[in-house]
Formats: structure tokens, sequence, C-alpha cells
């Protein structure tokens, strides 16, 4: 995906008969990993705290998990300076919105709302991968999932950034039980989410360069916000 | 067209157009309007690492004074450090006509805030979200100020602060931080340091682990200077101290010997 | 080359790797890291670096993985050959010209990026060579991705004639600043002691990290997985 997305904004072949000239290369990836599960209840974002840039860790407890509303959460990665400037676009959004209807944004309409921002910047866009979990108007939780350029899809458990690809699988099979034969679904709780968020980073730590240092997990319910730190590998 | 004929007029002015006619752009027809505007694409004069460390009680950042010229060391006393005000200073590496730009901006910032004579100074935090903005802003337009910069300060209610932001708006903040060749050969050993001493610095710890790191970038990276500025941001203020030459250490140079 | 016929070549697994090696007062002390990596994933958590070439020398690889196991494989066993038509024990010069002649013929195509330490009848010696050809001999040497923050780490402590502790304690920091900071570096420290009375290669020499212990249970009842029959 990410590679795609380079070659459409910088296609290989766009000054023939020119001089090839070394471009300015406005993005960069600061890798990292955010995962969000979403219960009945409940919804789950956790994202691991490393900065990186090539082969240099920047800082071990910078976190992707950024707060939108009491029961919104935000988790991205990408391009740490383009997350930057969306958390902050999205935040002055969210307080017009707030002067202008005198009440929060809710969860699925904060959704759309990301969407439409990311698509606005179709031709540049803001090179981040998003997960924005919340409590709905009916109190479920629920997950949404982003591309660069807006394209979004509701879930109830998602994972983007550099080790997504290892995490899906699992996820799939642990919380999808895909692949699984004859057994009886039981439904989430927050424990067992919990449990297997720090298990399945633990696991991507291993074997992902760009993940880990620490874990940042926020848990949203009705009632509250609980947020937690786990550590995890440094190498 | 204005062709200097019979039946047309003289131009208004040389080169200029004749009555009636548009005025002609120069350069408008050349090749080089062909090719893509270019803005800043590499940095010309450039300053090597600049290194950041915070100490209970304060921020202290370190910058050689060598501009270097490609490989050439073209100027060799020169200030990369800025004192804001008495909470902050920042230190820049990359393009040094870039970062005369931004020091000439902040320094009219502050004065303008002088002149309102309220009192206020900028916080650490507010200088860095600030540059970070006009960093990201001027990426966007593909025209970066080409810098790594660092930011320490000290504040009454925000404490030790040190942040970084690069040319293209990344920005963090963390309790040592180191730029350039400073990151690979500087940033492991202050973490090191920092992290041994129980993530816990006092001012002269700060200030040895700085001198060591000097010395190490002296003998490995190839763009550094002999001596170095330091800005020390506590709660009595902000003080850049005069350059200090870095001593070395040539007792194994007898044992390098080949086969 | 080969690209322009439109051909891909093959994705070499490379050791973005941390390797490094000190003369002290005894001998030699050669270090590494212990991962391997394809781009940003970790092929392989607990990868063995530090080669054998004969009793006496032992041989750091950074690089292409596959070539610093052959190009220390091959010289080896010509070390041995060696050793046994002259009827001497090897010295570290013939290795390293061996592996220097044979680097600069490849121009480079071998990818091995080496630390070679031993100690022999005139004492001890460390080299790096380059996958060029060109080689150094230095009191400490570092190569790797993670060679500027081993190097940090000499530069700020090494001096003449450390006693066999505390020069084991520099090569373990050097390769723990390059786990800590170098992505492309990780794992545990192997060091390897090279001393006149023998060798002590100690893998490993220490866990850097600790792997994350696991909360859940992962076990699926007997016929969970689907079978085609």
């Amino acid at each position: 995906m990410a590679a795609e997305l380079k070659k459409a904004i910088y296609p290989e072949n766009a000054t023939i008969g020119l001089p090839t000239q070394h471009r300015f290369d406005p993005y960069t990836l600061n890798g990292g990993t955010i995962v969000g599960v979403a219960g009945d209840n409940f919804a789950i974002l956790a994202g691991d705290t490393r900065l990186s840039e090539g082969f240099m860790i920047h800082s071990r407890d910078t976190s992707k998990i950024y707060k939108l509303t009491e029961k919104t959460f935000l988790g991205t990665c990408g391009f740490q300076g383009d997350v930057l400037t969306l958390t902050r676009l999205l935040n002055a959004r969210l307080t017009m919105y707030e002067f202008e209807h005198r009440k929060k944004m809710s969860s699925t309409a904060i959704s759309q709302m990301l969407s439409t921002v990311l698509y606005y910047r179709r031709f540049f866009p803001y090179y981040t991968f998003n997960i924005l979990a919340g409590i709905d108007t009916d109190g479920k939780g629920c997950i949404y999932s982003y591309d660069a350029v807006g394209n979004y899809e509701k879930h109830t458990y998602h994972a983007s950034g550099t080790a997504s690809s290892m995490l899906q699988p699992l996820l799939d099979n642990q919380v999808g039980y895909l692949n699984q034969e004859g057994v009886r679904r039981v439904p989430l709780t927050i424990d067992k989410a919990r449990t297997l968020i720090k298990d399945v980073f633990i696991s991507a730590t291993e074997r992902d360069m760009y993940t880990g240092d620490s874990l940042h997990i926020v848990t949203i319910t009705s009632d509250g916000v609980t947020e937690d730190h786990f550590p995890l590998r440094r190498d | 067209m204005a062709d200097g004929g019979q039946f047309s007029a003289a131009p208004f002015w040389q080169n200029g157009p004749s009555p009636g006619q548009f005025y002609n752009t120069p350069g408008t027809n050349l090749a080089s309007s062909q090719l893509p505007r270019t803005y800043t694409q590499q940095p010309i004069v450039t300053g090597t690492s600049v290194l950041g460390v915070t100490f209970t009680g304060g921020v202290v950042i370190a910058a050689d004074t060598l501009g270097s010229y490609g490989s050439l060391a073209r100027f060799r006393d020169i200030s990369r450090l800025l004192k804001v005000n008495e909470k902050v200073a920042i230190g820049a590496s990359g393009d040094y006509a870039d970062f005369q730009f931004i020091r000439d901006i902040i320094n009219q910032k502050v004065l303008d805030g002088k002149c309102l004579n309220d009192n206020y100074c900028y916080s650490p935090v507010a200088i860095h979200t600030w540059l970070t903005r006009i960093l990201y802003n001027r990426r966007t337009k593909i025209n970066p100020l080409w810098n790594n910069i660092i930011v320490g300060g000290y504040d009454e209610n925000e404490g030790s602060y040190l942040g970084y932001v690069d040319k293209l708006g990344v920005a963090y903040q963390a309790p040592t931080i180191a730029t350039g060749y400073g990151s690979y050969i500087a940033q492991p050993l202050l973490r090191q340091s920092y992290e041994s001493n129980n993530n816990n610095f006092t001012e002269e710890q700060a200030l040895s682990a700085i001198e060591r790191c000097m010395r190490v970038l002296l003998y490995r990276d190839g763009r550094s200077g002999n001596q170095y500025e330091v800005a020390i941001i506590t709660k009595d203020g902000c003080q850049v101290t005069s350059p200090k030459p870095i001593s070395t250490n040539w007792d194994i140079a007898e044992y390098v010997k080949y086969v | 080359m080969f690209a322009k016929k439109g051909i891909q070549a093959a994705k070499a697994r490379k050791t973005g790797t941390t390797i490094a090696g000190i003369v002290f007062k005894d001998g030699i002390i050669l270090g590494a890291d212990t991962r391997a990596s394809e781009g940003t994933f970790i092929a392989d958590k607990n990868c063995s670096k530090i080669h054998y070439i004969s009793p006496n020398m032992y041989c750091c690889g950074a690089g292409t993985a596959a070539d610093t196991e052959y190009v220390t494989r091959l010289i080896s066993s010509k070390i041995e050959l060696h050793s046994l038509t002259t009827e001497r024990k090897p010295r570290v010069v013939a290795a390293l010209t061996m592996l220097k002649q044979m680097l600069f013929r490849y121009q480079g195509y071998v990818g091995a990026y080496l630390v070679l330490g031993g100690v022999d009848s005139t004492g001890p010696h460390l080299y790096t060579v380059h996958a060029r050809g060109s080689s150094d001999k230095l009191p400490y040497v570092t190569m790797g991705s993670g060679s500027l923050a081993a190097m940090a780490v000499f530069e700020d402590r090494y001096h003449v004639n450390m006693e066999l502790d505390e020069a084991k304690q520099l090569v373990r920091d050097a390769i723990a600043a390059g786990i800590f900071n170098d992505l492309g570096s990780g794992s545990n420290v192997d060091l390897c002691v090279i001393t006149k009375d023998g060798t002590d290669y100690i893998r490993p020499f220490d866990e850097a990290n600790i792997k994350g212990v696991r909360q859940g249970k992962y076990r699926y009842k007997r016929g969970t997985t689907g079978l085609y029959t």
C-alpha cells in the first residue's frame, strides 16, 4: 500500500526528456503499529510508543493514541508530521462543531468527518494510517479503519502500521474465529481483549523492528476511559 | 507585433512594449522555464550535530561552531544557538542561512512582545509548537527550511523541556536528543548515561555527558569543529556560554600500525 | 546488470548488524549482536555472527548473511590446509590476505564486511575488511549498521592494556549500544575472547532484552483445524 501510494505521488518517468534531478521528498515513515478491538460495551485502542526513522529511534515514549472527545480516540501512524497536523486539524474541527451545535460530536460523525478530511488532500495526502475507536450512540463499541486518502470501513477489530500484516491474521483467528471449526463463539470481554492485545504486541515486537519500547492501551467504555502502559522490548 | 516598422509606433521604453502591445515578461520563453520550479534542494553552508540533555531543574543544549561548505570547513566560529528569552533557547543543524532566517523571525517576535510591555514571554512549548508549524508548512509548499532544530527550555509550570523538530515537521520531546551524525554517535552515549543514572541528571552530569559526546563527535564526525557553545536554561534564566575548545587524546595513535 | 534485462536480482538476507572487536592486555575480544533482518522484518532472533576461522582466529560478519557465512568458511578451510602444509600455527595476516584478495576479486559483489581477530606467534591482531577488499588494523574496530553507536562507546572509554573483565564489559556495552539504538541490530550479545592460551566463545554473553511473557493461553481443542478428506 505504502509503496503504491508513493508511486502514485511520484511517477518514476515524470521527467522524461529533462535532466534527472533530486526531488525533495516531503514524506518520511516513522513506523509503529496500532490495534483496535471493539466489544459489545467497550472499545480498546492500543499502539506502541516508538517513533523511528530509517534505522534510528527518535523517541521511546511518543504515543500514537490521541484523544478526540471523551469517548472517541484516534490511533494514527505513518508520517508523524502529518499525524501532528491531522490531529490538530481534527481537534479544531471538533471544537468548532461543539460551539456550533452545543454538543460533542458522536463517534460515527467523527468517523465520517475523518474520511472527508483525508480525502480533501487526495492528491497530496496525509500519509497517515488511522484507526478510530469509540462508543456509538447505542453504547456499543466501534472501530473504524482508514487508508491514507480516506477510504474507511467499520470493523470489530483491526491492525494498522508496520506490523499490521503480522497482527491482522492473528486477530482474524483469535477475535474473528476465522479458520477454526466447531468452536463456540464467546463474546469478547475487556480482560480477554486487553490480554490479547498485549500478547500480539509482544509477538510483533519480536519480529518487527519498528515496533517496541512500550505499549499504550486505551480502554473506552460508556462509564469512562482507562489508560495503561505496558513495557515492550527496546531493541 | 512591435517590429519597429514604418507604420507601428515606437516602443514606450527600451525593450518595452509598443502602444497597444502587451509587455513580454523576460525569461518566459527560455528553456529554464520548462523545468519545474525549484526551491531549496540541498543545504549550502551547514552546521552539524546539535545535542540536548535535560537535567533536574533545567536543560542544556550544545552545538559546535563550524559552518561547513560541503567538505570545506568554511566558517570556524559561527553560533548555531539562539537564546530566545530567559526560558528558551534553540539550536539548529542543517542550512545556516535558513537558521538565520528563523533566528531573525524569532528575534522580531520577541521584540514585538517586549513592546507590549506585559511581561509575557514565550514558553518552551510555545516556541516548539510554533517552529513545528513553520517547518511543516514550508515542507508542504515543497520549499523546506533545511534544519533540524532542538528547543530547550525551563518553565516553572512545565519543568524541563527538550523538543525536536526537523525540516519535514516531525516533532517530539525526549530527555536526550541529538541531530545529524550526533543521532548515531552521541545519542547512544547520552541515552546510556541517562538511563544508567536512573533517568536523572544533575547539571554537572549533563554538562560532562555533553563534553564527552562533543569529543567523540570531533573524533568521528568529519563535519564537526573543535570548539562548542552551550546554552544552559534553568529557573535562574538562560545563558549561552562562549565557545569552549574540545580536548583530545591521541595516546593510541602509536598503536595504530599496519601489519 | 540483470535489471536492464528485466531480471530481478534475488533479495539476499542482509544482516543489519553491530559487530566489534578490541585489543586488550591479553589478546582480542570480538563481539556481535544476534539479529538477522530482511528489510524491516526480523528473520532470525538469535543468529550467530562470530564465525570460526581457526582455533586462534575468529571473524565477525556483517552485510549479506550468506556471503559472510561462505567467505569465512572458505577461508577457514584454506587456513586449515595452509597450516597443515606449513606445519605451523596459522597467522592472522594470512587469513586477512586470503579474505581481502578474494573480496577484491569479486569487486564488492560478495557483500561481506568483516571484523577479523586472532592471536598468533607474533601477538594479537585485529582487522576490519570491507567488501571491496580494503582493510584496516586498529586497536578497536566496529562494523555494520550499528557501527557508529558501538564506535562511540569505544571512543569514549577505550584505553590501552585493558584488563579482561573491563574489556569484556566494554565490548558488551558497545554491542548493547548498537542493539538498543540501531534498529538493524538486536537480541543478545555474543562474545569471543581470544588469548594466546586459548579461545573462550561465550554465546550468549548477555541477553540485553528479556522477551515479554505472554499472558493468554492459545491452545486449540482437537479438531479445530479443518481437514480436507
